[in-house]
């Protein structure tokens, strides 16, 4: 549950009402809606989901039953560069829980969180379908391959800007 | 593609990209253009060879040198030795692990070797965003033919007749799917393509839209005139960014050609297609979820009946199949329902294709005929098991399936035969493991899965899968008490027995099965509180070999909690009661003198 | 009909198609188990999630067992409903559900009177296996003016999902999360105090445990009426009196006025008055106010907006205070009955005993959470104290009855005390949906025409259908009227006069099913729609046996204007029995 505020400007309104309308304000549309939405905004606040409720005349509720549904929404802001860590089978059978723990020991974040900093959150998914180079790691939309727990502070150095 | 001499087929499958393939691509083309041997040899970006293991790939044709773990920087070597001079790159090619020797054309790879590719067709042979190079292979040849020559009840009849059966997982006879479509009285009906593939470890159908999405397209397109429906829709995972660019290209180029849209083929006939997406939710690839998710709500099963033939998206009837029983549509048609039947096992015609992974040593992409053996594929395709360890088993249906061993490697796979052997097919998914696999961590990492990934409508998949995992972990961690093995099975099959969907109704499977083929393993953990395979760490407890020990104190000094005495140059002592396994003194031992048990 | 043949428990039975496993076994006679199940056969609403797996069955030929209560019979079917194999399915379930559920029934609300607890009972369950390892989901107790939500006692049987969307259209509730972790929430979890809740309080009476239950105030009753200081008055509203007799297992529709008033004068209260006589008070007001914009209008005032609505219905008024802001001028400004009850006790009958506000403890009881609610509005306070103290409801009433040990059926039948205790039949049939417009229609008919009106039973407007239309002749002024109950079907109603489709001079809105009487404070009806019905014939029964049926006939009311307020709509009536109303729409989310 996110406990960030969230002030929405007059201009982040309109564009959320600008997509449900591209939409036709339909309320069959609401899982497009918030992919959109959430292609605009990084995640997904209360603030923002009012107003997808409003524009498409459903319950705000039913909204957020939706959003806390389906794993790829999220209402909690990713870090600047978001880790992914494949724990799909053949990654999971070559060692990703590994991997995985030393990501969150390098960290000190736990999965689904973003450090203090907002540059990294770590999230698990399962099999981005590059198995062959299991077990696999994405950061951003760089994807990394047979990552052993040794490579993970380099990994990270790379995206110390 | 007829008017260069060479063409430089390169993955770009997800996997490639990976490892850097899109630059291969334009290196190979910045050096051809350089070289001025621009109209002499053309650089193709296709779908997926399937042999990711190796990627990224790069094939030559017409000579058909297969180059593995190309990086960018060999693409000048490729053109100055192979494309200029006609000489292989020897460093490049495939070695042949039994034999050790390099394999320079691709149909002499043991990888290939028994592989039949009808869904995979066109995979790694043309370019996915070129509507023209479909054309080419015979594509849309089916649709016209069908639009042109026959009667929608003849054309299921072909569907029928091949006997092809829903690739999706459960095998349900696709041209009895359309039937009942078609046989449905209403206005407006729908075809849906479920590429909403969820199964940790498969990616066939994302292969499939990646590699050769005009297939799919073509055999939705048949199924609207065959069913009577007008729209189509393809609910694919958000998660496959390439694949839906692809699709969309795919869609535009169709349009463009007069094969989606209105009047197509001057038959008037009228069909389009648009995409929705999936938000990452496992259930959603059961038909109903999936359609409640495309209607904007929780992708939440519902009974079946009412079949979504009869009432579907919208309350319409809606014909769901899945990427690949598409993918094998066009093929059918234009090769005949018999030519297709006779490939195959009795009640399993055609081929599959399997999602091989894990500890082998040919991880990839391969489609198989039905009827061949676990052996044949996990030996000869798959190369055998990495590192030269032990097979221990294979987990095919994904977390819906079971697991098979030793003595299932003869048994010939097709829907049936699976099911029989306490598996399934799934979607295909096939993970091999080995001897230092644990089946009851195995048991446990699936219902992990399944306990994250169940929508919790109906309560003995929302709270039995849980107390499942619960029970497991309490194995884990040595606590197991003697009436828990018996417990995991009733309550496995009272979940299997009342579960609402398809999820909860084999989610239990894994813990089954690895009972069923693994009991002494389960004892193990449960009466000697050991874990054979070395996995699960509140089992495990370090100890110093003293033959081997020279005293160097290495593992003392790396010992986080003082757990290790002894003193220098003498053997040393790890105390159980205060070590937290966590392997460090194992690292640091240069003499093997710390083990594990 | 298609007819279909099928075996069940070894008995041949012919049902016909389309008919459910569940339904065909009850015809035989044969009670499946149910949980999340409910049929609401007059709503029109049949909740079957097939989410419980309680009432599986075994069918012949089928791999998994099926759902009985949403899987249809089929021809030749051959059906086990009790074999071993669905006895220990139903246990291992019944189990499973059982060890993610608190234990604490010593004190729960809802002891007693819980379908999980029956059904516990039922299936012999007398261990859970490694309770010791489950894990509980466990949420937030979320407390409300009305009502009180405790997930952890939530089974996901969704029907209260089902009331709040499908039936109420108020749509403050929907499951969120996924697998073990999902449970009924408003959005982003916040306090349903927060959310577009009217408190109408459906969802506690389709609640099979205690997730769902109203604020119960009995306690504080108890302790007001102990001490020494305070006087003590209660209201009963009319459709407690056609119910309270249920919980006495009396059949349904027993009227219990006198044993119930009789029972309040034992538990302790000082003057036992009717909120009828200020539905006799809320006609007066309301219908004048009726007749003065329908004059209006007819004489071409454009600022006079028609039709007029109701407003007694508390809930009804949280819904178009959040969910119609552009409408907040259309409903009458009367206050409810209870509230200006209220008024009057803490004003006038206060000074007629020379009792202060502040010792004066005014409880109504309610058939109503939404109730609960109303009279902790600051609208009805005057310096921090309000008009009423606090209101319980039937079934908290019945349960201080029997705590007291009072036996209400050989109680003797007294009458309600004077002044505020007389009332005619117009305030009794307040009550049943379309009651309030029949007696509004009564007084404004002969205030309007000057004629008597000789046949006050205006059959055209009562029924249990959802929405219904009627045309009064005013004595050559065709009157049309309106009236909804449910607030799915008053939210058509309101759509159609956002539209500017509505043809009616005035319509009546009740939030609950079949008016007050289906309240969600009432005893548990469980679907059995015939409760409502004999609910209902008892209302009008006792409105038949009142020697006066009109409101503006009540001598009391008469007095009261003399005495006190004047006329209908006269300033210190504005003053007291009138209110206005708030725009509720935008709301600040509380994260929590």
């Amino acid at each position: 549950m996110s406990r960030i505020k969230f002030e929405l400007r007059k201009d982040q309104i309109d564009k959320i009402n600008e997509i449900c309308q591209s939409f036709n304000n339909e309320a069959g549309e609401l899982i497009n809606v918030l992919h959109k939405v959430q292609g605009t905004f990084g995640y997904l606040p209360a603030e923002v989901q009012e107003v997808v409720a409003k524009g498409l005349n459903i319950p705000v509720a039913k909204v957020y039953g939706v959003v806390t549904f389906y794993s790829y929404f999220t209402m909690t802001p990713k870090g600047k560069h978001p880790i992914s860590i494949c724990t799909g089978t053949a990654c999971y059978v070559r060692g990703a829980e590994k991997v995985l723990e030393e990501f969150k020991k390098e960290l000190k974040a736990e999965v689904g969180e973003t450090t203090p900093d907002g540059k990294f959150s770590i999230a698990c998914l399962r099999c981005v379908g590059a198995c062959g180079l299991a077990p696999v790691v994405m950061v951003g939309d760089k994807t990394y391959g047979r990552v052993a727990p040794e490579m993970v502070k380099d990994i990270l150095a790379e995206y110390a800007d | 593609m007829s008017d260069y001499k060479i063409h430089l087929l390169v993955c770009g499958g997800t996997g490639c990209k990976a490892s850097e393939s899109a630059q291969v691509v334009s290196n190979l083309k910045k050096e051809i253009e350089s070289q001025g041997l621009s109209d002499f040899a053309q650089v193709v970006t296709t779908g997926c060879f399937g042999f990711c293991e190796k990627g990224p790939i790069v094939k030559i044709i017409p000579d058909n040198t297969f180059y593995t773990q190309v990086k960018p920087a060999d693409a000048k070597e490729i053109v100055d030795e192979h494309i200029v001079k006609g000489r292989k790159v020897e460093h490049l090619l495939y070695v042949d692990p039994d034999k050790n020797e390099k394999v320079s054309d691709s149909k002499g790879m043991n990888f290939y070797k028994k592989q039949i590719r009808i869904a995979l067709r066109n995979c790694g042979i043309i370019d996915p965003e070129n509507i023209g190079e479909y054309i080419a292979r015979d594509g849309y040849e089916a649709l016209g033919k069908v639009l042109t020559s026959m009667s929608p009840e003849e054309a299921i009849d072909v569907v029928k007749k091949s006997g092809i059966r829903g690739r999706g997982g459960a095998g349900f006879p696709t041209g009895l799917k359309w039937e009942l479509t078609r046989q449905t009285q209403s206005d407006v009906k729908y075809v849906v393509c479920n590429a909403d593939e969820g199964d940790p470890g498969a990616f066939m159908d994302r292969s499939i839209l990646e590699g050769d999405p005009h297939s799919v397209l073509e055999a939705m397109a048949i199924n609207g005139y065959c069913t009577g429906a007008g729209h189509g829709l393809i609910y694919i995972r958000a998660e496959y960014p390439l694949a839906i660019e692809r699709l969309k290209i795919a869609i535009k180029q169709a349009r463009e050609y007069g094969l989606l849209g209105n009047d197509i083929l001057g038959t008037g006939f009228n069909f389009d297609v648009e995409l929705r997406y999936g938000a990452g939710a496992f259930v959603c690839g059961e038909e109903t979820a999936l359609i409640h998710s495309m209607e904007g709500s929780r992708g939440e099963p519902t009974l079946k009946p009412p079949f979504p033939s009869v009432e579907g998206y919208l309350k319409k009837p809606t014909n769901v199949n899945n990427v690949e029983t598409y993918a094998n549509i066009p093929v059918i048609f234009n090769r005949g329902a018999a030519w297709f039947a006779s490939i195959g096992t009795e009640k399993s015609k055609g081929t599959k294709v399997f999602a091989l992974a894990g500890k082998v040593n040919n991880v990839g992409l391969i489609e198989v005929p039905m009827g061949i053996t676990l052996r044949e594929v996990i030996f000869e395709i798959g190369g055998g098991i990495k590192g030269g360890k032990k097979f221990k088993a294979v987990q095919t249906g994904g977390p819906s399936g079971g697991c098979l061993t030793e003595k299932h490697l003869d048994t010939p796979i097709d829907y049936d035969n699976l099911i029989a052997v306490g598996s399934m097919m799934g979607s295909g998914g096939m993970v091999v493991m080995d001897e230092d696999d644990c089946m009851v961590d195995v048991a446990k990492y699936f219902l992990d899965f399944t306990v994250e990934e169940s929508c919790g409508k109906c309560s003995p998949c929302r709270i039995g899968n849980k107390r499942l995992h619960e029970l497991l972990d309490k194995l884990t961690k040595g606590k197991g008490e003697k009436q828990d093995i018996d417990r995991l099975i009733n309550l496995s099959n009272v979940i299997k027995d009342t579960s609402l969907c398809g999820l909860g109704q084999s989610s239990p499977n894994p813990v089954l099965a690895t009972i069923s083929n693994f009991r002494d393993e389960y004892e193990a953990h449960v009466f000697d509180k050991k874990c054979p395979a070395g996995v699960c760490k509140d089992l495990m407890t370090y100890s110093i070999v003293d033959e081997n020990c020279v005293g160097c104190t290495a593992c003392a000094r790396a010992c986080p909690v003082g757990a290790i005495t002894g003193e220098r140059k003498e053997v040393h002592f790890i105390d159980a009661a205060l070590c937290i396994k966590c392997g460090a003194c194992m690292e640091k031992c240069k003499f093997n003198a710390v083990i594990v048990k | 009909m298609e007819k279909v043949k099928l075996n069940i428990d070894n008995k041949q039975v012919e049902v016909a198609k389309g008919t459910t496993i569940f339904k065909a076994a009850k015809q035989m006679g044969i009670d499946i188990p149910v949980l999340c199940y409910m049929h609401l056969e007059d709503l029109g609403i049949e909740h079957k999630p097939g989410g419980c797996r309680i009432c599986v069955v075994e069918v012949e030929g089928r791999r998994n067992l099926a759902p009985s209560c949403s899987t249809e019979v089929a021809e030749g079917m051959v059906v086990k409903t009790h074999s071993v194999r669905v006895l220990n399915a139903r246990k291992t379930v019944m189990e499973l559900i059982l060890s993610d559920h608190p234990k604490d029934c010593l004190s729960c609300a809802k002891s007693g009177k819980c379908d999980l607890q029956n059904m516990a009972v039922k299936l012999g369950i007398r261990d859970i296996p490694n309770q010791d390892i489950a894990e509980m989901s466990t949420y937030r107790m979320d407390f409300s003016p009305s009502l009180i939500r405790d997930m952890d006692k939530c089974i996901m049987c969704r029907r209260c999902e089902t009331m709040c969307n499908d039936f109420q259209t108020v749509g403050a509730l929907s499951a969120i999360n996924r697998g073990f972790n999902s449970v009924v929430a408003p959005a982003f979890e916040m306090d349903i105090e927060d959310s577009t809740c009217t408190y109408c309080g459906q969802c506690v009476a389709v609640c099979p445990t205690g997730a769902l239950t109203e604020v119960d105030h009995t306690n504080q009753l108890i302790e007001d009426l102990a001490n020494p200081e305070k006087t003590v008055i209660v209201q009963t509203a009319p459709a407690v009196r056609a119910a309270l007799g249920e919980e006495f297992d009396m059949p349904a529709g027993t009227s219990v006025t006198g044993q119930m008033v009789t029972a309040l004068r034992e538990l302790g209260f000082d003057y036992v008055f009717d909120t009828d006589f200020a539905a006799d008070l809320t006609i007066m007001e309301e219908g004048t106010e009726l007749l003065d914009r329908l004059t209006k209008h007819l004489n071409g005032d454009k600022s006079v907006k028609l039709p007029i609505l109701t407003s007694c219905c508390p809930s009804w008024v949280n819904f178009f205070e959040q969910q119609f802001i552009d409408m907040l001028d259309i409903p009458s400004t009367a206050r409810s009955p209870q509230q200006m009850f209220g008024a009057i006790a803490k004003t006038y009958f206060a000074d007629k005993i020379n009792v202060k506000r502040e010792n004066l403890v005014v409880v109504s009881i309610m058939p109503c959470l939404a109730k609960k609610y109303e009279c902790q509005r600051d609208e009805f306070k005057v310096d921090g104290n309000p008009d009423v103290d606090y209101s319980i409801t039937t079934r908290e009433l019945a349960s201080l009855i029997k705590r007291a040990n009072i036996n209400l059926a050989i109680l003797e039948k007294q009458d309600f005390d004077a002044p505020l205790g007389e009332s005619t039949g117009a305030g009794v049939i307040f009550g049943v949906t379309g009651g309030v417009i029949e007696a509004a229609t009564r007084t404004a008919y002969e205030l309007h025409t000057g004629k008597e009106l000789k046949k006050v039973d205006f059959e055209e407007l009562r029924g249990l259908g959802g929405i219904r239309k009627a045309t009064i002749d005013f004595d050559g002024l065709p009157i049309k009227i309106g009236i909804a109950h449910g607030l799915g079907n008053a939210r058509k109603l309101l759509e159609d006069i956002r539209a500017g489709k509505s043809e009616f001079h005035a319509i009546e809105i009740m939030a609950c099913p079949g008016g007050c009487i289906g309240g969600g404070g009432q005893p548990l009806h469980h679907g059995d729609s015939s409760v409502i019905q004999k609910r209902f014939e008892a209302i009008y029964a006792e409105d038949k046996g009142k020697k006066l049926r009109k409101s503006h006939e009540n001598p009391y009311i008469t007095k009261l204007y003399e005495e006190f307020l004047g006329k209908p709509m006269s300033e210190k009536a504005h003053h007291l029995l009138h209110t206005h109303y708030v725009d509720k729409s935008k709301k600040i989310i509380y994260m929590k």
